[in-house]
Order: structure tokens, then C-alpha cells, then sequence
């Protein structure tokens, strides 16, 4: 009996491995498997788990009453909340536009420098990363508040007579926005510029173009693909973003991140946070694909 | 040198030296004078790093001379920018701009004249038609190609009507056979616009070919400017005779100056040669005695007086058109030497045959008395 089944097993395994010599499909799935496996169990999981979550109801005690309802979704239709999510779309909106304007001229110097003090200048701005997003926070809110160091230097000079209050308003949040997702933007960027052939300038010179033209007819469009991938990088956690807000904003700013993670952590009302992270999903979605429609994903970088 | 309107390009004494990454400088273009006409197909010839893409960059504006002056239709250049020189350039890989279509990219050079948008549609048409891509318009270059993509850069570059059309080695990334009907096509084409065209190649043939008048450069230097004839039957150096086509090469000391005529001591050979020259040489000077293949006579018995060596065929290849046989002479010295095979037959007594003793004869005429290089 033992027998019979181990010899099965081999027969079984030696049919495995056959197939996965001779059918192309089946070495695909073997390899992709792994990440299949992860992102099932780390990802669709999960967001199942939110799906279902959302259609159920908050219990007297912060618990979950498993009830299937749509009243979440219901409450959240609602100016309240609409607000911030609207005020949330258009902070993610402006965190990525600054960072197209703040990150591109970066970019761009960095892609025409020799290549030797590009990879310092790469270094450089990844740096950042090595350091914990809190502190780093931190030591933006010792840059920006009332006795800080950027009203010190502005009093000192003479610019201001009185302390600007820039810490705790949307303004910070705005600062402290950027500044955390602008290498996720200067990164695709530069590597869109570093891409455009020096002949193609060259081309657009000899045909006439001065390097204003030239600019905007070639670089410009030539990069656009750089641009596109950047602004997925930042908009989508920019969405979702809810540290700065927290420690830059005071109380004043709240993001449709705060207001799922006060959900869960404060009012204990998991199934509203649920519904509520479901629509953020749904409208990051939704924006992604309508810009992906214009502009593509920015799939020519892979290239 | 005269600055003179009748000439579409000079350059006069050019010089262009780049910083050299491990310190110092480097000559890329040493005090090169050229004077090109209007209408010509004028070649820069020469090995890969010899200065030849440098010469043809300053003329487009991509770099600047670091002495010397390029002159364009009688105006000096200085440090005139690209877009406002009256040339165009056919790049080596096009450069053609991938965003654009076909059409895009044939009417930037116009949009960037301001041209109003019927002419340049009408134009943009013509252009397409003068390559025979008419119906390319819509297409992305990425679409095309190699062939193709070429004539589009070339029609990128002459619907402008430049003075010049600048091409750097433009056929350079097309296989053989395309490249040879590029080439009839590319003459034809200059012919037909008349535009004198600043052509770059590092191949002789291609030179050979559509070239009215070519300049041989090495390492920096136009070392010699004439005719295809005139660079194949009377090179001026070593490496002019030994760049273009193919020579047998005798070292020797002039015995004798007779006008045209030289008489040399061949050196290794231990004979003496009668050869003609171009240049002023004086009794005992060291000289270079270059014989092009095909212009050695392999006979049974000696012809003439002189120049008659006796020696044994060591290797013969039947190539078709020729043979290629390689003789030794009796003092180790190999000389190659193509011989028609105008008399169709299968004898092999026609052929030559390895060990064979023969004798080799060089006409004075053919054998051209160059200095020794420097």
C-alpha cells in the first residue's frame, strides 16, 4: 500500500517535471507563482476582508455585527465627507503638479551633468530615505514653526517683522507633502531625460529650432513618459496620505486617510473605514485611469 | 587663401582640439584648409577618429573651430549657432524624432521657419515624393524601415533647400546591396537638386563612387584633395595610395632625376626601378616606390630593360573577375598582383601555379615614386 503510493507520487512528480520542461505555459506559471502566492495572500486577501468589511455594521462596543448592509457607503454620501475627499484630490493634485515643477528642472540638470556627478547627485536624493519619515517630518516642523529656524533667518534678515504661522495649516501639509514624494517623481523623470539622445537635440538644432523650441517640441513631449510614471508614484500614496496631515496639519487639516485611520483607530467603527477606504480606492482608481487613458502609463520607460 | 562668394564652403586653416579626460589636449582636426564649390558632392574620406564627423560638426555649428574659420557661401561662421546656419545634416543613426510621425517630422524644419502651413504642406508633399515615401506621411518612423527611415532623414534635411546637406557616413547602418543602390540613388538625387553635398564615409568605395572631388583624412589632416582619378592614379603619400584601394609598397633611395622620371635603389630588393613622381626629390633621398596590383604584369619573358624582376608565384587565388597571385622575388619580397581573366577556359595551363618561376614587370609609368612619411 505504502508502496503503491509512493510510486504514485514519483509518477506524479515526474510527470511535473516533463511538463514543465517541454510546455512554455507552464514554466510561466511556475515562475510567476511565487508572486502570485504573495500578493494573494498579502493583497487580495486583505482587500476582500475590506470589501466584506464595509458591507457589515459597527457594533455597540466597537465590535463588528456581521449584517450586510450598504448603510456605510450611505453615510458617506454625504458634505461632511465629500468635502474631504474633495479637499484630499485636490491636495494629492497640487502635491503632484509642485513636484512636476519642482522635480523636473532637477531631473533635468541631473540627466545633462557629466556622468560621474550624476550618480552623486542620485545618491543625494535618495538619501532621504535612509533616514525614518517621522524624524524627518520632525525636523521639517523645526524648520517651520513659530521660533523655527526659517522665521529666524527671515526675522534676522529683515524680510519679516512678524513670525510667519506656517506650521499646523493646509500650507505645511502642502510642504511636507512635497517634500516626501518628490524623489518618487525626479526618479522616472530623469530617467526619461537621460534617455533622449543628444542627436535628437542636435537634429531639432540643425532644423532650426533654438533650444527654447527645441525644448518644447522635443524634450518636453519626449519626457512625458517619465512624467506620467512620476505622477502615478506620487498622486496614489499622496491620496492616501495621512503622517503629514497628523503631525504638520494640527487639526485643522484632515485628508480622507485621517478619516479611514480615525475609523479604525479612534472611533472603532471598522466597517465605516472600510467603505470609506473603498472609495478612495475606487476614485485613485478612477483618476489613474482616466490620465493613464491620455497619457499612457509610462510603459516606454521599461523599454 | 581668398574669402570668395563663389565657394559654398571654406574652411580655412580649422583647427579642433578637445580636452583629453586624462589630462591635455587632443587634435582632432589639425589646420585643415579646404575650399568646396557650389553644387559639389565633396567627400571626407578616412579612417574611424581621423577628424573627419569634427570637420563636418563645425560646418554645422555642433562645435566650434578652436582656431581657423569656417566660412559658409563667403560668411564667417564664428560662433554661429546650428539653427541659424543655411545647412542641413543627415545624422549617422537619422536622429529622426521618434514622437513624430513621418510628416511631423519632414514639416519641423519648416515649422520652425515660419513658413505658412499650405507651403509647407505642398512641400512636406514634394519632399515625401522626391524619396518615393509619399504615402508614409501618417506612419512613425519606429514603422520603417532602415532604407526607409534614411530617406526620410534625407528628405527631412532638403525640403529646407539648404546651401549645403551635410551626411555623416549615412549609409553607414544599411546592409550591402541597399547600400550600393543608396548610393547611385543619393548622386542622382544631388545631380537633380543640385546641392552641393559635404558627404563623411570611412569607405573608400562609397567615396570612390559619388564623389566629385574627395579629401583624404588622417589623423586630423587633410592629406590629400583631387578627383576619385586623380586620389586612385597619382596618391600623394603612403597612406593616401594605401587607404584607397590597395598598393605594393618597395622602400628605396633616389639614384637618379631624369624630369618625371626617378631612379631608384630599391633597398630591400637590391635592384633598381624606374618610377615617376609628383613631388621634388633629390639624389639619395629615402622614397617609397608604391604599384598598384592591377598595374603589375606577370611575362615569361623579360619586356623591357629595366624594371623586370624575376621571382616565384608562392600563392594564387582564382577570384572570379581575377586571379590574385602573390610572387616572391628572390630577396623575400612579396608582391601582389591581379590579373585579369579576360579568355574564358579551363585550361590550368592558362592559370599560374604555386612555385612557378615567372617574371614581374613594372612600368615605369605605374610606378609612382612617393617620399618616405615623415
Amino acid at each position: 500500500m505504502m508502496e503503491h503510493i509512493s510510486a504514485e507520487r514519483t509518477s506524479l512528480k515526474i510527470r511535473l517535471i516533463k511538463r514543465l520542461r517541454e510546455d512554455p505555459s507552464a514554466q510561466g506559471i511556475a515562475l510567476i507563482s511565487p508572486t502570485m502566492i504573495y500578493l494573494g495572500i498579502f493583497m487580495l486577501i486583505p482587500l476582500l476582508l475590506v470589501v466584506v468589511l464595509s458591507l457589515m455594521t459597527r457594533g455597540p462596543y466597537g465590535n463588528v455585527v456581521y449584517r450586510l448592509n450598504l448603510a456605510n457607503y450611505l453615510r458617506l454620501v454625504d458634505m461632511l465627507y465629500l468635502r474631504i475627499l474633495g479637499y484630499s484630490l485636490r491636495t494629492a493634485a497640487i502635491t503632484t503638479v509642485a513636484c512636476i515643477f519642482i522635480g523636473y528642472p532637477l531631473a533635468y540638470y541631473i540627466a545633462r551633468i557629466p556622468a560621474k556627478q550624476r550618480s552623486l547627485l542620485l545618491f543625494l536624493i535618495l538619501i532621504p530615505f535612509w533616514t525614518n519619515f517621522i524624524i524627518r517630518i520632525y525636523a521639517w516642523i523645526m524648520i517651520l514653526r513659530t521660533e523655527g529656524i526659517l522665521n529666524g533667518i527671515l526675522l534676522n534678515l529683515g524680510v519679516i517683522k512678524l513670525p510667519l504661522d506656517i506650521l499646523y495649516t493646509p500650507l505645511a501639509v502642502q510642504i511636507g507633502m512635497i517634500y516626501e514624494f518628490l524623489p518618487f517623481m525626479v526618479l522616472p523623470l530623469y530617467t526619461s531625460l537621460e534617455k533622449i539622445e543628444m542627436a535628437q537635440l542636435e537634429a531639432a538644432a540643425d532644423l532650426g529650432a533654438p533650444p527654447g523650441r527645441a525644448f518644447w517640441r522635443i524634450t518636453l513631449p519626449l519626457s512625458v513618459p517619465g512624467m506620467v510614471a512620476g505622477s502615478i508614484l506620487v498622486f496614489i500614496p499622496a491620496m492616501g496620505m495621512f503622517v503629514v496631515p497628523d503631525l504638520m496639519g494640527g487639526a485643522k487639516t484632515i485628508l480622507v486617510g485621517n478619516l479611514i485611520r480615525n475609523q479604525f483607530l479612534t472611533a472603532r467603527d471598522w466597517p465605516f473605514g472600510s467603505a470609506a477606504s473603498m472609495l478612495l480606492l475606487i476614485l485613485t482608481l478612477l483618476v489613474t485611469l482616466v490620465y493613464t487613458r491620455k497619457a499612457g502609463f509610462g510603459e516606454e520607460l521599461l523599454i | 587663401m581668398e574669402i570668395d562668394l563663389n565657394y559654398a564652403i571654406q574652411l580655412k586653416d580649422v583647427v579642433k582640439k578637445f580636452p583629453n579626460p586624462a589630462g591635455g589636449e587632443v587634435t582632432a582636426v589639425n589646420h585643415v584648409t579646404l575650399d568646396i564649390h557650389h553644387g559639389e558632392f565633396f567627400s571626407l574620406l578616412g579612417p574611424s577618429g581621423c577628424g573627419k564627423t569634427t570637420t563636418l560638426r563645425m560646418i554645422a555649428g555642433f562645435e566650434w573651430p578652436t582656431s581657423g574659420e569656417v566660412y559658409i557661401k563667403g560668411q564667417p561662421m564664428g560662433r554661429t549657432p546650428p539653427y541659424q546656419r543655411p545647412v542641413n545634416t543627415v545624422f549617422q543613426n537619422y536622429a529622426l524624432f521618434q514622437h513624430m510621425t513621418v510628416y511631423q517630422n519632414v514639416a519641423f524644419g519648416l515649422e520652425m521657419e515660419h513658413v505658412p502651413g499650405e507651403d509647407i504642406k505642398r512641400r512636406v508633399g514634394e519632399a515625401l515624393e522626391m524619396v518615393q515615401l509619399g504615402a508614409m506621411g501618417p506612419r512613425k518612423p519606429k514603422q520603417l524601415s532602415g532604407g526607409q527611415q534614411q530617406r526620410i532623414a534625407l528628405a527631412r534635411a532638403l525640403v529646407k533647400r539648404p546651401a549645403v546637406l551635410l551626411l555623416d557616413e549615412p549609409l553607414g547602418a544599411l546592409d550591402l546591396k541597399l547600400r550600393k543602390e543608396m548610393q547611385l540613388e543619393l548622386k542622382a538625387l544631388q545631380m537633380q537638386v543640385g546641392i552641393t553635398f559635404i558627404y563623411v564615409t570611412h569607405d573608400q568605395e562609397e567615396a570612390l563612387t559619388m564623389s566629385d572631388r574627395i579629401a583624404v583624412i588622417n589623423k586630423g589632416s587633410a592629406l590629400q584633395i583631387g578627383t576619385p582619378v586623380e586620389i586612385y592614379e597619382r596618391p600623394n603619400c603612403r597612406f593616401v595610395a594605401d587607404f584607397i584601394g590597395e598598393s605594393n609598397f618597395l622602400h628605396g633611395v633616389v639614384e637618379d632625376i631624369e624630369k618625371e622620371n626617378v631612379i631608384v635603389h630599391l633597398t630591400d630588393v637590391n635592384e633598381k626601378i624606374v618610377g615617376t613622381t609628383q613631388e621634388k626629390l633629390v639624389i639619395g633621398k629615402k622614397v617609397i616606390v608604391s604599384i598598384r596590383p592591377e598595374k603589375v604584369r606577370l611575362a615569361n619573358q623579360p619586356p623591357l630593360q629595366q624594371n623586370c624582376f624575376e621571382c616565384k608565384v608562392v600563392n594564387t587565388a582564382y577570384i572570379g573577375s581575377d586571379t590574385r597571385v602573390i610572387v616572391e622575388l628572390g630577396s623575400g619580397q612579396r608582391i601582389s598582383v591581379w590579373e585579369q581573366n579576360k579568355i574564358s577556359t579551363l585550361d590550368p595551363n592558362a592559370y599560374y601555379a604555386r612555385g612557378q618561376s615567372i617574371w614581374v614587370v613594372m612600368f615605369p609609368e605605374n610606378t609612382l615614386v612617393l617620399a618616405e612619411d615623415e
